[in-house]
């Protein structure tokens, strides 16, 4: 956990950021905030681009004009040599967990140790069944390999590598896909916990409206190439934008809303008595 | 920070009781200080003691971790958070170091004890069985799609057959026709010195045609087939398995067997016979060049005397094994495709078996050949 005298700076700031795939414009000139530790979620309908905006965030994808300040870093600047501890300080999950087949979970987890640490054998091993652990997994998931992994185990492996240089930025791509409710909720609770415990800013893209109730301080929702609207989800819901509206107008809206509430109620009244 | 310029991780020892720590306490400042963990030995695990982090400018998991293993219960005494004076920490490193030492120490799985060799040797002896089970298991089923494709005509799958002919033949050509041209120059260079010592340099026409036509166009042109076509089935059905697309034609009704293997298999039966003719007819042309070039063999001559050098049974012999080979290599690489287990990695190991047991497996075969066309005297 990084010392920010300065906690409202915002850690990425995305400044006329525009993409295009061929003749498809994706991103028109669009502009975004993060602050510092807020969980900060990114949604928007499939194609409206906001994977290949978590890719450029990431230095994976080079937009064609505009600017992203990261950690104080112009991420767009950076040549390989000096993106190196620029991308120390962040995690990224992706969305099939990229955990490599060929190396146990343990070995997944202690490989940015061992690369970037001068911590001896013995200790990374700790490190990582630690972190494992963290994640909520069994201490005999260290020694399995991927393919042996349910969908849940291996989402939790993938964010225990995410995790494993202790970032200050964590970026998940839809964390809970293709888990079931139990586990999707509890890698939402571990995301909320991880948030209070390191202080962690947390970048996410999902589609999933029970993780955004339950877990985003701010979300923004992108549309025709365009943020067009940020806010707490209570914010958003008062929004007229078309966009958005899908997000509360439908059934499914409405039924994450009311478990929210739900949830929101039960929190309070645990914290009254 | 943890950006490169910030103290490393220090540890001090100020009153007899207290400990003071400096410096960034994070995951890639403190390598220097873990290096040197006997200073933590003289820690008592019973004595009531303060840990000082007024000094500390960054916590981060690990930082905590190693705080908790090295001065809150060091060794294997039972002291926790709660036995230990915290001073000058901020509330949410406080937060971090108590949920640390409420977490505890995880215990490291132990990597289940190698097999004695002689459970390995077993393991692997039957996995061999197995695969020459899943091989031969193939074969049949390949006959049995025949049999029904045969009886339903409509049914046979076109397209990817002629496909595969044009992937694993026509696309071939330019190597095999290379190789086996070179293959032909080669032997006639080699054989040249040995025939103009003896005055006997029209032999070559025997050397070459007789080595080419019998043993190295087939041998070479399946080697290349292997390479190309066998490592490409493997590859494709490998990551169809992964993909689940194999899955997904189960599912539909639609055999496997059926739909990717037979289309290859036929595809090879015969597009490997035709490579075999092409590269006899290169081989033997890299042969008459040589001659000319190097024992004053004219190409009129040469002619000539090929079709007393080599009848239609040498030619017949080297073909026949062709088809052979053919399904060799299209069932070795089926096989090891649609065995693929895991994830991509798998493919990848899949190939590579599938290239080296073809290339195995035809030279095996080529082998009993001899053995075989030596006994019919042929």
């Amino acid at each position: 956990m990084a010392d920010h005298p300065d906690s409202s700076k915002n850690v990425i700031e995305v400044r006329g950021l525009t993409t295009r795939f061929g003749q498809h414009l994706v991103h028109d000139a669009l502009d975004l905030e993060v602050r510092h530790a807020e969980t900060f979620a990114i949604v928007g309908g499939s194609g409206s681009g906001k994977s290949t905006l978590l890719r450029e965030m990431i230095m994976l994808h080079r937009p064609d004009a505009g600017t992203i300040r990261m950690l104080d870093f112009n991420v767009l600047e950076l040549d390989e040599e000096h993106a190196v501890p620029l991308r120390r300080r962040i995690g990224v999950m992706f969305q099939q967990g990229g955990l490599f087949a060929s190396m146990t979970v343990g070995e997944n987890v202690g490989m940015p140790l061992r690369e970037f640490t001068q911590l001896d054998d013995t200790l990374v091993d700790e490190i990582s069944a630690w972190k494992i652990a963290l994640t909520g997994l069994e201490a005999d998931a260290v020694l399995k390999y991927p393919s042996e992994l349910s969908g849940g185990m291996h989402q939790r492996a993938a964010l225990a590598r995410a995790l494993a240089l202790d970032p200050e930025l964590l970026f998940l791509d839809e964390p809970t896909a293709g888990l079931d409710p139990a586990s999707a909720d509890g890698v939402g609770a571990l995301i909320r916990d991880l948030r209070d415990l390191l202080g962690l800013t947390v970048v996410i893209i999902t589609h999933d409206l029970d993780l955004l109730w339950q877990v985003a301080d701010r979300v923004a929702v992108i549309g025709g190439g365009k943020v067009c609207g940020v806010g707490s989800m209570a914010e958003l819901s008062a929004m007229q934008h078309v966009d958005i509206r899908p997000f509360f107008d439908t059934p499914r809206g409405r039924a994450a809303q009311q478990d929210a509430a739900r949830r929101g109620d039960v929190q309070r009244m645990k914290e009254g008595g | 920070m943890s950006d490169g310029h910030s103290l490393p991780a220090a540890i001090s020892f100020s009153a007899p009781d207290t400990w003071v720590l400096s410096g960034s306490w994070t995951v890639l400042c403190i390598g220097e200080l873990a290096r040197k963990t006997e200073q933590f030995e003289q820690v008592q695990g019973s004595e009531r003691r303060v840990i000082d982090g007024s000094k500390v400018d960054a916590l981060d998991t690990v930082g905590a971790m190693l705080i908790d293993r090295w001065l809150v219960h060091p060794g294997a005494s039972r002291t926790t958070y709660a036995d230990v004076e915290w001073f000058g920490w901020t509330p949410a490193q406080d937060r971090l170091l108590e949920r640390v030492d409420k977490q505890g120490a995880c215990s490291l799985p132990q990597a289940p004890a190698r097999s004695s060799w002689l459970v390995r040797l077993g393991m692997s002896t039957a996995a061999v069985g197995g695969e020459t089970r899943a091989l031969l298991g193939l074969v049949g089923e390949c006959a049995l799609a025949f049999a029904a494709t045969v009886q339903h005509p409509r049914r046979a799958r076109w397209r990817p057959f002629l496909h595969h002919i044009a992937i694993a033949g026509l696309s071939a050509m330019p190597i095999v026709g290379l190789l086996s041209l070179l293959m032909g120059v080669v032997i006639a260079f080699q054989g040249a010195d040995q025939l103009s010592r003896y005055g006997a340099n029209v032999f070559v026409v025997d050397l070459v045609g007789l080595s080419m036509l019998r043993e190295f166009a087939p041998l070479v042109t399946a080697i290349i087939v292997a390479g190309r076509s066998g490592a490409a089935f493997a590859a494709q059905l490998g990551t169809m398995v992964v993909t689940e697309e194999v899955d997904a034609l189960r599912t539909l009704g639609i055999s496997p067997v059926e739909q990717l293997v037979l289309p290859r298999l036929l595809a090879l039966l015969v597009v490997l016979p035709l490579l075999t003719m092409f590269a006899d007819v290169m081989g033997v042309v890299g042969g008459m060049l040589m001659a000319r070039g190097r024992l004053n063999v004219d190409y009129a001559v040469f002619i000539d005397r090929l079709p007393l050098a080599v009848d239609q049974g040498t030619l017949a012999v080297g073909l026949g094994k062709a088809p052979i080979f053919a399904a060799i290599i299209a069932i070795v690489g089926c096989v090891q495709g649609l065995r693929t287990r895991g994830g991509a990695d798998a493919v990848g190991t899949q190939t590579t078996r599938a290239v080296v047991q073809s290339i195995f497996l035809v030279i095996v075969a080529d082998a009993l050949f001899s053995v075989a066309f030596s006994l019919l005297d042929l």
